[in-house]
This record gives C-alpha cells, sequence and structure tokens, in this order.
C-alpha cells in the first residue's frame, strides 16, 4: 500500500500521523507538500490536523482551494481512500468531499480532552478492526468541531450508514453527536478525534492505533 | 528627575528633554550618549540607545545580583548570555529551554500579550535551533472579586493556547493563583523547552567581514513600538493608553518561520542567527555585531515593510512579531532564500558585517544612525542600587489556629479545594493543546508535579515544571527563593526525574525603592543557595522589574522553570492511586508549619508569619531516595507535598485515581494535616513491610498514615467523598469565569 500525507502550511499533525501510519505500515509515508500539483499513484492520502493557512477565512477554506486539493478530490472520485482528521475533516467538508462543515464549539472555546466515542458502523475500510458498537477514547482538540448540516443531509447520512463514529457524551455542540462520517462510497472519512494521538501506551489511549491498521490491511 | 539633571539635558538640546523622559531614559544617560557621539543624537540614535539601556534589555538594576547565581555544571552546553540556556541530556541531545515575562503587555491587551509572550520565547528557543517540544506558563492575576480579574483571565488563556495550539506545541503545564498584590499588574510568565541534535546548536555571534545580513519572517509594522521602554517603567492611571505599545501575533507566521529556519538550519549555511524580540531590529542587531565584536551595517529602505512612509526610527523599535535577522555565509543567499519563498515568508538582505565596529542604519539614503557597538553594549549603566532585606518575621504558633469551631478535617479539606489557589484549573488547561507532536506522557490534566514529555524518537523523558510562592517571598525573600528553586527540585523528583537545571524569571516591583531591590537581592540569596546545594545551576533567565502600579507593587515572584531527565519515560511515577488496600506513607518529617500557609489564609483569613523552612541537606537526601526508588520500579505512585499540605496532597491523589482513602494515624490537629513543611513527598505503595524496611535503611524521617480504598476520605473521624471533593475542586474556576 502507498500512503501518503499532505502538508499545508500550517499543518502542525503532520508529522505525528506519519509516525502513527508508519508504525501500521512498517515504512515512512510520503509527505506532499501542498503546492504539489502531481501526486505519485497512492491507494491512502491523509489530511492532517493543524491550522492550515492559520485558519483564517474559515477554517479548511483556503486548503480546499490549494493546487494539491485538486488533485486530491480527483483521486478520491477515482476511488483511492482519503482520511481527514480534525483540520483535514474541515477541508475534507470544504472541498465537498463531505457534506456539512464544522461551526465553532458550542462553549466558544478551544477544547482539548480524551473523547468517547461509538463505532457505529465497522464495514468499511477504515474502521473494520473494531467492533460495530465498540467504544474508543481518543483525544480531540480544536474549535471548530461542531457539526452541522441541513436536515436532509443529516437524515441521508443517518438513513445511509454515513454516521460511523459518535460521541457518547457530546462535546462541542455537533448535530446528532457526530463525530466522524464517510463518504457514500465509503472512500472518504473524516473525524474531529485524533487517532494518531491514541495510538500507543504512552497517550493514554491505543483505541486510534486500530483505524491506521484497519487502512494497511484493507488497502494492502 | 533632579533639577541639575533636567538642567544639564536642556543645556545640551532642549528639544530631547522630552523625549529622554518619555523613553524612560535617565538624564545621565543622555549625557552618556551625546559624549559616546560627540554630538546629539538623530531620533532614531536616542531610541536605539533607549531601548539599548532600559532595564528589560540591560538588566541595569540586576546585572551585579545574577552574578551571584550559580550557571554551570557538567551538563550545561550553553548558560546564561544567549537566547537561552542549552543542557546535555545524552545521546549528542540537548535540551534548550527558557522562560520570559510578558507581564506589562498582557495587563494592556490580555490576548495579544500573552499570544506574543508565547511566540516571543518560542523564537528564543528556535532561533538556536531546537525544535519546541513545550510551552509552561506561570500566571499570577489579582484577586477575583477585582473587576478586571475575570476578563483578564479569560484573555491570557486565550492568548496563550490561541498562539500554542495553533504553532503546534503542546502546552503541558502551568500554574495559576491569584492575590490582590496582582490587581494592577498580572504576571504572564511563559517558558519553552526545545530538543536539539547538540552539534547543531546556533549562537547570535556575528562572524566574517562582508557575510550578508539578512532579514526573514514577517514584515515590519508600527506595533510594539517603545515596547521595552515601557516595560522599564510603572502603570498609572493612563495605562489603557499604552495599548499601541503592545505586539500583534501572529502564530500562523511563526510556524512557517519556525518551518523554514529548522530547515534552513539543516544546511550549513547560517552563521550566526537571532529573533528580533524586545527592541526589535535594535537589539538583534546590536547583539549580533557586539558578540562578534563588528560592526554591522544595514539600509533600512530594505526592510519588508507592513506600512508606508516609516522612519528609521520606527523601523528600528519596532517590536512587529515572527521576525528573524540572520548572517549567512556568502554565496548561500540564493539557496536560504529559496526556503523562505517556499515558505512564502519575506527574505531580504538587508545589510552586511564590517569591521568598523559601528551600527550604521541608512533611511532613504541618509545616515540615521552610526553609534559605536562596544561602548553602546559596555557602557550601558549598571546600577548598585541601595536595598533593604526585610527581617523574617517570627514564626506562628499553630495551636492558635484550630480547627475553627463546628468544622472538622474533612469539611475543612472540601473548603480548601473551592478556594482560587487550590482548585482544579481544567476551565484553563482545557483550552491549550497538550497532545500535538505526540510526546506528552504526563500533562497538566494529571495534575502532575512535573509535565513529561518524550524525547522524540527515543525511550527519554523531559520532565519539566514551572513553581513559585509568592507568599513565601513576600514574607521571607530568602527562604521564599530558596523554596521557589526546591520546589521545582522536589517536583522533578516526584516523577523520578534528574533535574538539570533552571530558567528563572524574575517578577518585581520598582528596583529604585530599597525594600522592593531587598526583596531582589534576598530572592537571589535564597536561590543560589539552593541552586548550589542542589547542582541545579541557572542556565538562562529574564526579569521583569517595575510591576506597580500607583506606587502598589506586586508580590516578589522569583519564578523557576526547573527541567529534567528520564531516562526510561516509561518508569516515570504519578499521582494517581493506583489500587485498592495499598499503603500511604509520608516521607519527610512533618512538624506542622502553619505560617503562610494557604490554610491559614483561607481558614483563618491570616496572611501571617515566617514561611516554612527549606532543609537544603534533607531536601537533597530525600529527592535522591525517590528518584532511586522510582527508578528501580518501587514507586509508581508519589505527589510532592506543597500548597495546601499534606491532606491536599492526598485529596489531589485520591481524585487523579477516583480511590479514596482511609487515614489512621491519630493525629487530629489542623497543623499536621495542611501544615506546609518542605521536603516531603507522599508515596504509595502495594508491599508497606518491604518498602518501610528501605525508608528506614535509608535513615530518612518517614511516617505510614494509611491506605488507599473507599470513595471517600476518612481522617481522623471525619469523612468527605470523593464526589463532593470532585464538586468542590472543579467547581471554583468555571463558576467564577461564568460570572
Amino acid at each position: 500500500m502507498k500512503a501518503a500525507v499532505v502538508v499545508f502550511p500550517g499543518s502542525n499533525c503532520d508529522r505525528d500521523t506519519a509516525v502513527a501510519l508508519e508504525h501500521a505500515l512498517g515504512k515512512k509515508p510520503h509527505m506532499i507538500w501542498h503546492a504539489d500539483t502531481k501526486l505519485p499513484k497512492l491507494d491512502l492520502i491523509v489530511l492532517p490536523g493543524g491550522f492550515s493557512y492559520g485558519d483564517y477565512l474559515r477554517t479548511g477554506a483556503m486548503a480546499a482551494h490549494s493546487p494539491v486539493m485538486r488533485e486530491v478530490v480527483a483521486q478520491a472520485k477515482n476511488g483511492v481512500y482519503v482520511l481527514g482528521i480534525c483540520n483535514g475533516f474541515q477541508i475534507l467538508c470544504e472541498s465537498q468531499l463531505l457534506p456539512g462543515v464544522l461551526l465553532r464549539n458550542e462553549s466558544l472555546k478551544f477544547i482539548c480532552k480524551p473523547v468517547t466515542m461509538r463505532v457505529e458502523s465497522n464495514d468499511n475500510h477504515f474502521l473494520r478492526k473494531y467492533e460495530a458498537g465498540q467504544e474508543i477514547t481518543m483525544p480531540i482538540a480544536h474549535g471548530e468541531g461542531n457539526y452541522f448540516a441541513e436536515k436532509e443531509t443529516l437524515d441521508h447520512l443517518e438513513g445511509n450508514g454515513q454516521v460511523v463514529l459518535r460521541y457518547r457524551e457530546n462535546p462541542n455542540g455537533s448535530a446528532h453527536d457526530i463525530a466522524g462520517i464517510i463518504n457514500d462510497k465509503g472512500n472518504v472519512l473524516g473525524l474531529m478525534p485524533h487517532p494518531e494521538r491514541a495510538a500507543e501506551s504512552l497517550h493514554g489511549s491505543s483505541d486510534g492505533a486500530a483505524m491506521f491498521r484497519s487502512l494497511v490491511e484493507a488497502l494492502r | 528627575m533632579t533639577n541639575t539633571a533636567m538642567d544639564k539635558i536642556e543645556a545640551i538640546d532642549p528639544e530631547h528633554a522630552k523625549m529622554v523622559a518619555e523613553h524612560n531614559m535617565a538624564p545621565d544617560e543622555y549625557a552618556v550618549l551625546v559624549n559616546l557621539l560627540g554630538r546629539p543624537p538623530t531620533e532614531a540614535e536616542l531610541g536605539v540607545a533607549a531601548a539599548m539601556w532600559s532595564e528589560h534589555c540591560s538588566y541595569k538594576s540586576t546585572r551585579v545580583w545574577l552574578k551571584k547565581l550559580p550557571t554551570e555544571g557538567p551538563k550545561v552546553l550553553i548558560g546564561p548570555g544567549e537566547n537561552a540556556g542549552v543542557v546535555d541530556i545524552g545521546d549528542r541531545q540537548a535540551v534548550i529551554f527558557k522562560m520570559e515575562s510578558h507581564n506589562h503587555p498582557s495587563y494592556i491587551e490580555p490576548y495579544q500579550g500573552a499570544a506574543t509572550g508565547v511566540g516571543g520565547i518560542l523564537r528564543d528557543v528556535f532561533t538556536m535551533g531546537a525544535r519546541p517540544i513545550a510551552n509552561l506558563n506561570s500566571l499570577r492575576f489579582g484577586e477575583p472579586k477585582h473587576w478586571k480579574t475575570r476578563s483578564l483571565v479569560a484573555g491570557v488563556v486565550a492568548g496563550i493556547g490561541g498562539y500554542g495550539n495553533c504553532i503546534g506545541v503542546p502546552t503541558v503545564a502551568g500554574e495559576t493563583t491569584f492575590h490582590p498584590s496582582y490587581n494592577g499588574n498580572i504576571l504572564v510568565n511563559a517558558m519553552t523547552v526545545g530538543l536539539v541534535d547538540s552539534s547543531r546548536i546556533f549562537t547570535s555571534k556575528a562572524a566574517g567581514v562582508g557575510n550578508p545580513v539578512v532579514y526573514v519572517g514577517s514584515k515590519t509594522g508600527r506595533d510594539g513600538i517603545k515596547g521595552a521602554t515601557m516595560a522599564s517603567g510603572e502603570f498609572d492611571a493612563n495605562t489603557d493608553a499604552k495599548r499601541p505599545t503592545v505586539q500583534v501575533g501572529d502564530p500562523f507566521t511563526e510556524k512557517l518561520v519556525l518551518e523554514a529556519c529548522l530547515e534552513l538550519m539543516a544546511t550549513d549555511a547560517i552563521v550566526s542567527i537571532q529573533d528580533m524580540g524586545a527592541a526589535g531590529l535594535t537589539s538583534s542587531s546590536v547583539e549580533m555585531a557586539s558578540k562578534g565584536g563588528l560592526g554591522i551595517e544595514i539600509d533600512l529602505d530594505k526592510v519588508p515593510l507592513r506600512e508606508t512612509k516609516m522612519s528609521a526610527y520606527e523601523i528600528m523599535l519596532s517590536e512587529s512579531q515572527e521576525r528573524m535577522l540572520m548572517v549567512l555565509k556568502p554565496g548561500r543567499e540564493s539557496e536560504a532564500e529559496k526556503i523562505f519563498r517556499k515558505w512564502e515568508l519575506d527574505f531580504s538582505i538587508i545589510g552586511k558585517l564590517t569591521d568598523t565596529g559601528r551600527l550604521v542604519c541608512y533611511r532613504n539614503g541618509k545616515k540615521e544612525v552610526d553609534i559605536e557597538v562596544g561602548p553602546l553594549v559596555e557602557n550601558s549603566p549598571v546600577y548598585n542600587r541601595p536595598y533593604e532585606i526585610p527581617a523574617p518575621p517570627p514564626v506562628v504558633d499553630a495551636a492558635k489556629y484550630p480547627l475553627p469551631k463546628g468544622e472538622t478535617l474533612a469539611s475543612v479539606l472540601e473548603k480548601m479545594l473551592n478556594t482560587p489557589d487550590l482548585c482544579s484549573k481544567r476551565w484553563i488547561w482545557e483550552q491549550y493543546d497538550r497532545h500535538v507532536m505526540a510526546d506528552s506522557a504526563q500533562e497538566s490534566s494529571h495534575n502532575a508535579d512535573a509535565a513529561v514529555v518524550r524525547a522524540h524518537g527515543t525511550n527519554k523523558g523531559i520532565a519539566m515544571t514551572v513553581d513559585c510562592t509568592p507568599r513565601y517571598c513576600a514574607a521571607d525573600p530568602v527562604m521564599g527563593g530558596r523554596q521557589a528553586v526546591t520546589e521545582s527540585w522536589r517536583n522533578l523528583c516526584a516523577v523520578g526525574a534528574t533535574p538539570l537545571a533552571v530558567t528563572d524569571c524574575m517578577n518585581f516591583g520598582n528596583p529604585e525603592k530599597p525594600p522592593i531591590m531587598g526583596q531582589f537581592v534576598g530572592a537571589i540569596q535564597g536561590m543560589a543557595e539552593a541552586c548550589k546545594a542542589l547542582d541545579y545551576p541557572v542556565v538562562s533567565g529574564n526579569c521583569s522589574l517595575y510591576n506597580e502600579t500607583n506606587g502598589e507593587p506586586i508580590s516578589p515572584t522569583p519564578c523557576i522553570g526547573g527541567v529534567g531527565l528520564l531516562a526510561n519515560v516509561n518508569n516515570m511515577a504519578t499521582i494517581t492511586f493506583k489500587g485498592e488496600g495499598e499503603a500511604i506513607f509520608v516521607i519527610g518529617e512533618t512538624k506542622g508549619h502553619i505560617g503562610q500557609s494557604l490554610y491559614l489564609r483561607e481558614i483563618h483569613s491570616k496572611e501571617d508569619g515566617a514561611p516554612p523552612p527549606v532543609n537544603l541537606t534533607a531536601e537533597r537526601r530525600h529527592g535522591k531516595f525517590i528518584r532511586n526508588a522510582i527508578a528501580a520500579g518501587e514507586i509508581k505512585t508519589c505527589h510532592d507535598v506543597s500548597d495546601g499540605g499534606l491532606l491536599v496532597a492526598l485529596a489531589e491523589m485520591a481524585l487523579a485515581g477516583d480511590i479514596g482513602c482511609r487515614l489512621d494515624i491519630s493525629a487530629p490537629d489542623a497543623a499536621f494535616w495542611f501544615g506546609e513543611d518542605q521536603g516531603r513527598y507522599v508515596v504509595v505503595v502495594p508491599d508497606a513491610d518491604n518498602f518501610q524496611a528501605k525508608v528506614q535503611a535509608a535513615g530518612i524521617p518517614y511516617l505510614l498514615i494509611g491506605q488507599t480504598g473507599g470513595d471517600a476520605i476518612n481522617v481522623a473521624g471525619s469523612s468527605v467523598t470523593l464526589d463532593k471533593l470532585r464538586q468542590a475542586h472543579g467547581g471554583w474556576l468555571p463558576n467564577y469565569m461564568k460570572g
């Protein structure tokens, strides 16, 4: 499997994500600079957390229009797997690879704490190493994690089984306690919590490691 | 200002008298400047000299005393004098760290003041080639009921988080306390720890006549002009008018500067590098030239500007953030430029090194600054200010302060945990990203004695902590200074780390007043004693004086940032109770010293007496015992006993583990449980007999006081559930911030 992590100016979880990915994969992923327009042949692209372009304008909005994202969108449409973590999730929404948008947290404050989520569905390449209904813990660290979409969109996501990760206790005001969603085709997933920060015993939880292992196993 | 001095100025140049006063410059200093130039200064030269000779940049009141601190040790690679201190941690790695104040700006504009405080200290560390791996902070606010306090807390916390979260360096530890002495001057002290390959450390010493001087980072604007001189004066009724002297931060740009600098530092193109902090281009260029014994020539027209028509004075004194100055090897300019352009940053060759020993600056083709660098640095004033060290107050008789009528130990504990200084600071640290970089092993949420961050890619742990007990320092500056250093050392031992070195941030009032200068001198004396006795040298630091408003000074606050090393990060101890039925020991002697304790202040409304004495020999022995036992895997649970005393320490451990305890010792007096005797640790072990034999063999005083278990704290016949304690501990700050 060939995996890559995209680096935008202001990304700050690119290294951490690469480390977690390398752990599952056994080799270093490619690091792709935001100005690159020619991507190598890939099976998985990860959009890491951080403050791409300083979160100016709106979180993820500027990154969605960066040169590399045109290519990521094209590849996603061709079936390449794309995982967006935190700011990566925001970018996926702004790029319309996923529906909805991440608003400011209900508290209007940045929140950093571990959260417990339920795996609503493991019937996809990202979460197959978890049990459906399993409760997993990872940290969040965001100011804008409050998932919002219109009623029809939410109904569609729910009806279609696309709400794959749901907070047990809603930390930020997200609609339907949504922590992570997947696209219709099942190849693009975005979540606010950080699996790469719950990847080994030092982190206090290693629940996130199975997400990377799922992908490695599925896309081998 | 004396009349004679004023006459002197007017005799030389009446037009400058007002400007001299505006720059907090002493008339005699102006005379030195005129003498040095042999003519009246230009506006820009006056600004340059005033900034360089400001208290903030020159340490003119404190320099003679700072020399008393021990600064050397076998692990110290670079001590005070550079941007930050450097300490060896083996395997060709080193830690670089420093703490710095941003007090005055944070009071005037809390968000930007605190944010740029974080930005500034981060730059100090990565300027030297290190990747920052952790941020810490020490915050002192006025009393909660003061009208400004709530908004200052909200603004400072948001500013610290806003900067650290965005740049992607975890904020792992801190302390926050409240006291009326900070009503008019809050303290915001920020510390950064970085990790570096010890063969790739960069310094500011310029070398190579003709080498290009390069400006990189953000553009220069009119923000922060005169910040350094502002921070060298007291506040008065017109403090709000000083807002334009506060800088505006952009953590996104700093992230780019950080990555670009580290990328260029991986090559060998850089000769020297210096960030532009206080006094901006002035202090960075003067620093580089003076350390290299060279001159520097700058064409100010080449400085990237954010605003039009900026004068030489404004460009030289701007404190716009996220800017660096570097000297490159000849011929390496385009290679360096390519990296900075990739990160979409300004890059401009603004001058060159010369052999004249002079700082020369041109603006619009006109020479605006021409001043000899050596004397500008060497002739900076040094004051041996008069001082009076106050005599310590008498020791308080604990028998006079029993539990108030109707209270039990348990009910008083519950009350104490619900006070501003002892309550949980979750409301604060939940706004800080504590996990980015994925190496945090212990951070604020663990309520740890020290944070622990793994050295990336290794198994080593870097332990770090910030400490000071201002109420001890106010009562007895010598003992207070000694205690601040010792508590930091003890906190590192409590997680199992070997203490390496400290950085200090000396926050005091107006040094021109002998009692204030006495506080400073006393604190330094106490710190020096402790640093020497504990082999714990000072490698970097910062002084913030003139923390006064309308003549009211802050409590003396010599804040200590300590750093230690764990050989194996998996061997660290935590404060968390880990199982039921484990034995609880107190290591060190409990005499029941309640002078200056939080019990006395919060329960009896008295701030009185001598602070607890610190016995450095005992500290050293106890600390070594604890560290060895943790390294041997014999202790997994340990907590230093400090603010609030023994029972508060036990409550924190119980809350962290969600396991209660039963304390069987028949010592019902409040002083035993709430006294703040130093040199103590609570240790919890599964096998009481085995551990007892070890402490006895080491000849260290100890007490077996009870065992873990249940869902309450039972002490001397009284009891309180963990649920109630959790509410008390967790409730105060969020309720206060709700307003």
